[in-house]
């Protein structure tokens, strides 16, 4: 605090970078989305607001509804499989508590891509899980899973399981149990003291996970391309089929312009919620 | 219930590494089939140190991560010693504008910035792809540096100055060495990601030079070979020694 302008020295490399590598490249979106492509996928400067149209046309709006539905049940399962993972870690206190959370984050850091090919491994026809079910009843019918809608719902929720746990178990950790042993003194069952005390408090945590897993399985792009094959459409992969495929640039910007509201309005919600959930802040 | 809970976390254990450990075991099969078991080889490993297209791609990784880092490293660090250490105007829209590359979906930003490219006439390759890299590892590093910062001791350099150190002096001999782990641990963070990054190198690289992520992408699309396992399991264990030295720096930082 010496020298008045010394943040804006440190800042400046920083925000210059930002700007001109993050803000201009959502600016030129957003500009692109309102112009005409032409024949030859290039981009006609018309003004136009075709692209949003053809957005709000029913088979667009479906595979909208289809990624956030499936983002959704992501969520859903994720919180109903790590909130008990992150309640044992933090109210049973393992003597192994550290090394059993390392070993969550570990695979959540590893290599995506490869991860979801393992998955291409297990599911196929011919794949693992087939062998082992043979193994188990000789005579049935093998399950053809890859390339359907289950595939990605799998692929997902292994993507981003760590991301509900981490947040979590740090609501529950600091939760103080002395409010629990109190409610159970003054007659309230343990399930009572969860449904009135736990869960209330642990809520912020719940609404971190919630957004951690919901905001990058709404835009997923790998996911449903290798597990879903290309058979099943979701947002990411119709947006990357506008650049790569059809070549349709002021409509793949429209696109992403229309996920990125979506994924902006849920943080908005979810800080909105986060504020009316903290006991401190009311 | 204590039982249910622990069975829950032994199935989410299984659902986590077992597919890891698929990879991993299949790496060192013999025969040509990705998927079934015909016995102990090291063949694919071999093949896939012959392959060229492995080695060069492996290499621009390495080149992309090390600069995406460096340069990401330097700035973070720098934003984060301006976030924890002053206070002014606009902070706190600076910090959402810092982490908002973190909420914004991946496939967003990789069109946004190919767009901008298009438009700008940067040619896409080496550059174009560490350029778009640091504008996602910067958030990390500066998470990172910050947390280090929030248990930092000020009045430490308010000592060396008084004892007639100068500024620059005390930011080599006070500040940089007690703020070292973070920015190391950042650092790692960063390298892992870029190293690990698909969708964004994916739109943003061009023909030719590109990453091993891309080129691994490549294979599953195009025909899956056992050597794909080979290469997948070097790039987890890769991550996975990353990530320890990671957790590892990030324990200094916390007894600190």
């Amino acid at each position: 605090m010496r020298h008045k302008y010394r943040h804006i020295v440190l800042l400046s490399p920083v925000l210059f970078w930002l700007i001109i590598f993050f803000i201009l490249p959502l600016i030129s979106i957003f500009i692109f989305s309102f112009l005409e492509r032409d024949t030859y996928g290039g981009i006609r400067w018309i003004f136009t607001f075709e692209n949003y149209l053809r957005f709000f046309d029913g088979v667009y709006l479906k595979t909208f509804w289809r990624s956030v539905s499936t983002a959704f049940v992501c969520t859903a399962i994720c919180l109903l499989v790590g909130y008990p993972f992150a309640y044992y870690l933090a109210c049973y206190r393992p003597k192994w508590r550290n090394v059993l959370l390392i070993l969550v984050v570990v695979p959540f850091l590893t290599n995506f891509l490869i991860r979801t090919y393992a998955w291409i491994l297990i599911l196929r026809t011919e794949g693992l899980l087939n062998s082992f079910l043979t193994f188990l009843i000789p005579d049935i019918q093998p399950l053809e899973l890859l390339n359907t809608p289950i595939a990605v719902q799998i692929g997902l929720i292994y993507g981003y399981l760590p991301f509900m746990i981490l947040p979590l178990y740090a609501a529950l950790e600091q939760l103080d149990m002395s409010l629990i042993d109190a409610a159970k003194d003054l007659g309230a069952s343990p399930r009572h003291a969860f449904w009135h005390i736990t869960l209330p408090l642990s809520l912020p945590g719940i609404l971190a996970g919630s957004m951690l897993v919901f905001i990058p399985t709404v835009g997923a792009f790998l996911t449903p391309d290798l597990l879903g094959g290309g058979k099943v459409n979701y947002i990411g992969n119709v947006i990357e089929g506008q650049f790569k495929s059809s070549r349709d640039y002021p409509f793949g910007s429209a696109l992403s312009f229309m996920l990125m509201v979506i994924v902006t309005a849920g943080t908005v919600l979810y800080f909105r919620a986060l504020r009316d959930s903290d006991p401190a802040e009311n | 219930m204590k039982r249910l809970l622990q069975f829950n976390i032994v199935i989410v254990f299984l659902f986590l590494y077992i597919p890891i450990l698929v990879v991993v075991v299949f790496s060192f099969n013999s025969g040509n089939q990705i998927a079934v078991w015909e016995g102990f080889s090291l063949e694919w490993y071999g093949k896939m140190f012959k392959n060229r297209d492995v080695l060069d791609t492996c290499k621009y990784s390495l080149i992309i991560a090390g600069l995406a880092t460096l340069i990401s490293t330097i700035i973070g660090t720098a934003a984060a010693l301006a976030l924890e250490k002053h206070r002014f105007l606009l902070r706190s829209a600076v910090i959402r504008l810092l982490y908002l590359p973190l909420i914004i979906p991946d496939i967003v930003l990789a069109i946004a910035l190919l767009m901008f490219y298009n438009s700008v006439n940067i040619p896409l390759g080496l550059t174009s792809v560490i350029l778009a890299h640091v504008v996602f590892n910067v958030a990390y590093v500066t998470i990172v540096v910050r947390a280090r910062l929030q248990g930092y001791d000020y009045t430490v350099e308010e000592a060396a100055l008084d004892l007639g150190a100068n500024e620059w002096q005390t930011f080599w001999r006070i500040t940089l060495p007690l703020i070292a782990p973070g920015i190391v641990g950042g650092a790692l963070l960063a390298f892992t990601l870029s190293i690990d990054d698909f969708v964004i190198t994916f739109f943003t690289t061009g023909v030719g030079k590109t990453t091993l992520s891309v080129y691994i992408y490549s294979s599953i699309k195009f025909g899956l070979t056992p050597e794909l396992n080979a290469i997948s399991s070097v790039l987890l264990v890769n991550s996975i020694v990353f990530v320890l030295l990671f957790v590892g720096f990030r324990g200094k930082t916390r007894q600190g």
